[in-house]
């Protein structure tokens, strides 16, 4: 349907479906984002004894989320005097941007995607990439010593792991014979990439964490170190936004591993497909985020210094070996 | 043209891993230490000048508020000052009490140092099961003394109050609890490649360098000196009971790490033991006089706290009130260190040594 709405001639009534459609994936991403950080919270609160949100909204805190943002919206908006006003200001808008546009070439399902580009899978990564600006801006805008440190660490670190990012796919590239996020999927049909590609799944895994800045490669915010690292003199919504950013960015990632390593909206058995896509895809999506949760609860972080070394002399080398290993077994056995 | 230069960084008073209001001014090229400067005294109270215009019963409560995580061998070593002026004879009942309420604190104090430790190098959940198992603890010790944090429980002459009934059974079957959950902490942290990468070989001092800055507790075992008060000056009733001192050779952080972990499992045998030998009658409370006045003359004790030796130094004219009074205060002691051991290291080697050495502000800042 929508293929055939981009070929069409523009006029008012497909843009205003394009509207509409665009609204519908805000709310889903909006509704993902409030309870998303519900469901980390509650969460981590049962994996570390405590109850998580139970006030606001019922025992299961479902209005919890709800309040926090209103009560950043009501936050005074504190702008350092010695700031970079302009850039501090601009700054999470850059870091928020991207991560909406990213959600452009995801496929839900076969039928709710917004852009079938040629080269998804690239697009992603390229336009994920600019983020990084973002924090570095903020860190520097800020004018503070620890935002600084912070900035500077988020842009090391999000530019060594989006390296073995893009090699570690490369072997799915390869399996697939496109860059193309739909035709990942069909590929996946007779057999999941999370099997073929095990060691490509796993650094892919490792590296998107530390794109994603989470725990164990929190470094960039650390709170034991850094206070808050790159967003330490943000407050109330400025704030927001690089928070939101970071779980939109949370959805993305999910909904990316989800694509290209577990099969999209495909069911694990042929026998199961009278279950729709939408279902499939949000369980998988579901036990992605919760693995990062649990990830989050359980590991300690990672040292500035080391994380560089596994990235370059670990993840880098492993990820290119697995795209030679893929090649050579493509060229013989297939 | 391209030019770089060293910034000075201010860790605190405000900061979410000085443990307190400890600050500490670093010199950073990048995120390289060349040269750390500590600032203490946010939490200064004066203890010792105030304790001179008090009654020595009184001076107790203040105790408290120094090693706030370990208050009761705080508590003990101003009475046992006090009793070594006066010739005091503890009777068996309080001394066994005391023992378990110390044994009791150690765990706890440890605990904090574990959980906090490593919270500090970003996993949160451990610290959350140090505080439950801490937890219980802590409602024992307050069914003992009516406190949660500052017992004030111990008088010159014994303690205050008399164990609860069934308190020495609820210490007995902590025990074994406490030994299942030290596995469980063992599995959880303890092999964890990103937290050994974090720890190993950081934070290291030798054997002459640790007792030249005079450090003590398991900052000095961990280099490989055995010494222990509790064994090498017993005092109460600890020549009575079977505990290793476990010291290491690393010196590092991750020694110091394992040290902690040790001293609590130690501690626990010596609580069995205690609970096993505990007197089942006699006085709590030695005769004492009504306003206890130390005689003429001085007197210096020491003891072991979880923290190191602490110290109590006491000069009387023979009122009712101390005319000076010291205390050698081992976080103080401790900290004095840090300053070598950070000069080279980068910012989150920082984090991982100062929490290490395991201060408590109020300790240091007296």
């Amino acid at each position: 349907m929508i293929e055939e709405l981009l070929q069409s001639s523009p006029g008012w009534a497909n843009f205003g479906i394009f509207f509409l459609l665009g609204a519908v994936l805000l709310l889903i991403v909006l509704g993902f984002v409030t309870y998303g950080i519900l469901a980390e919270r509650k969460v981590l609160g049962y994996m570390q004894l405590r109850h998580g949100p139970n006030q606001v909204g019922g025992k299961w805190g479902l209005l919890q989320t709800v309040a926090d943002v209103l009560k950043l919206l009501l936050k005074e908006d504190i702008i350092p005097k010695a700031a970079d006003k302009p850039l501090f200001i601009i700054a999470p808008v850059i870091a928020f941007a991207p991560s909406f546009m990213v959600l452009a070439t995801m496929p839900f399902t076969d039928a709710f995607q917004f852009a079938d580009i040629g080269v998804g899978l690239l697009y992603y990564i390229a336009v994920s990439g600019l983020t990084t600006f973002g924090m570095l801006l903020g860190g520097w805008a800020s004018n503070n010593k620890y935002a600084l440190l912070g900035g500077m660490r988020a842009s090391a670190q999000m530019i060594s792991y989006e390296i073995p990012l893009v090699m570690s796919v490369l072997g799915v590239i390869l399996l697939t014979g496109s860059l193309n996020l739909n035709d990942m999927v069909e590929a996946q049909k007779h057999g999941w990439f999370i099997l073929l590609q095990p060691i490509g799944f796993i650094i892919f895994f490792i590296a998107s964490i530390a794109e994603l800045n989470r725990t164990p490669f929190d470094l960039p915010e650390s709170e034991n170190e850094l206070v808050a690292g790159y967003h330490v003199e943000y407050t109330g919504f400025r704030w927001a936004f690089f928070m939101l950013a970071e779980y939109v960015y949370l959805f993305a990632m999910s909904a990316l591993i989800t694509v290209v390593f577990l099969g999209g909206w495909l069911a694990p058995f042929g026998f199961l497909d009278f279950i729709p896509g939408a279902v499939w895809f949000a369980v998988k999506f579901s036990v992605v985020v919760f693995v990062y949760i649990w990830l989050r609860a359980t590991l300690p972080r990672f040292r500035a210094d080391k994380l560089m070394e596994f990235g370059w002399k670990v993840l880098l080398p492993i990820a290119l070996a697995n795209i030679f290993l893929t090649a050579l077994i493509k060229s013989l056995f297939f | 043209m391209i030019r770089t230069e060293e910034m000075i960084l201010n860790v605190g008073p405000q900061h979410p891993s000085t443990h307190g209001v400890f600050r500490l001014v670093v010199k950073i090229d990048g995120e390289i230490i060349t040269e750390a400067t500590p600032v203490i005294g946010y939490l200064h109270r004066g203890t010792e000048k105030l304790a001179e215009d008090l009654q020595y019963t009184q001076i107790i409560p203040y105790t408290d508020r120094m090693d706030y995580l370990s208050s009761m061998t705080n508590n003990y070593v101003i009475c046992h000052a006090v009793e070594t002026m006066m010739g005091i004879e503890v009777p068996e009942r309080a001394d066994f009490l005391r023992v378990i309420a110390m044994e009791l604190n150690r765990i706890a104090s440890h605990l904090v140092a574990w959980g906090t430790y490593i919270l500090d190098l970003g996993a949160t959940s451990p610290f959350i099961y140090a505080f439950r198992d801490r937890e219980m603890i802590i409602n024992m010790l307050n069914e003992l003394s009516g406190a949660r944090l500052t017992f004030n429980y111990m008088r010159v002459g014994g303690v205050k109050w008399d164990a609860p009934e069934g308190w020495i059974e609820k210490v007995g079957s902590f025990v074994p609890y406490l030994r299942g959950q030290l596995k469980g902490y063992h599995d959880l942290v303890s092999g964890n490649e990103i937290f050994l990468d974090r720890v190993k070989g950081i934070g290291r001092y030798t054997k002459e360098e640790a007792l030249q800055y005079s450090l003590s507790g398991p900052n000095l075992r961990s280099t490989g000196v055995k010494w222990d008060l509790r064994k090498d000056e017993p005092y109460s009733v600890y020549n009575r009971f079977e505990f290793d001192v476990p010291t290491s050779e690393e010196g590092d952080c991750l020694a110091r790490y394992h040290l902690r972990l040790a001293e609590i499992e130690q501690s626990l045998n010596i609580l069995e033991q205690a609970v096993e030998q505990f007197p089942a009658e006699g006085p709590i409370l030695a005769k004492v006089p009504k306003i206890i006045k130390a005689p003429k003359g001085e007197a210096f004790v020491r003891i072991e706290s979880p923290r190191g030796e602490i110290g109590c130094y006491i000069y009387s004219d023979g009122k009712k009130e101390p005319y000076r009074l010291k205390f050698r205060r081992p976080s103080f002691y401790n900290l004095q260190i840090l300053p070598k051991l950070l000069k080279g290291e980068n910012i989150a080697n920082m984090i991982a040594i100062l929490g290490a050495v395991d201060i408590v502000l109020g300790e240091v800042d007296g």
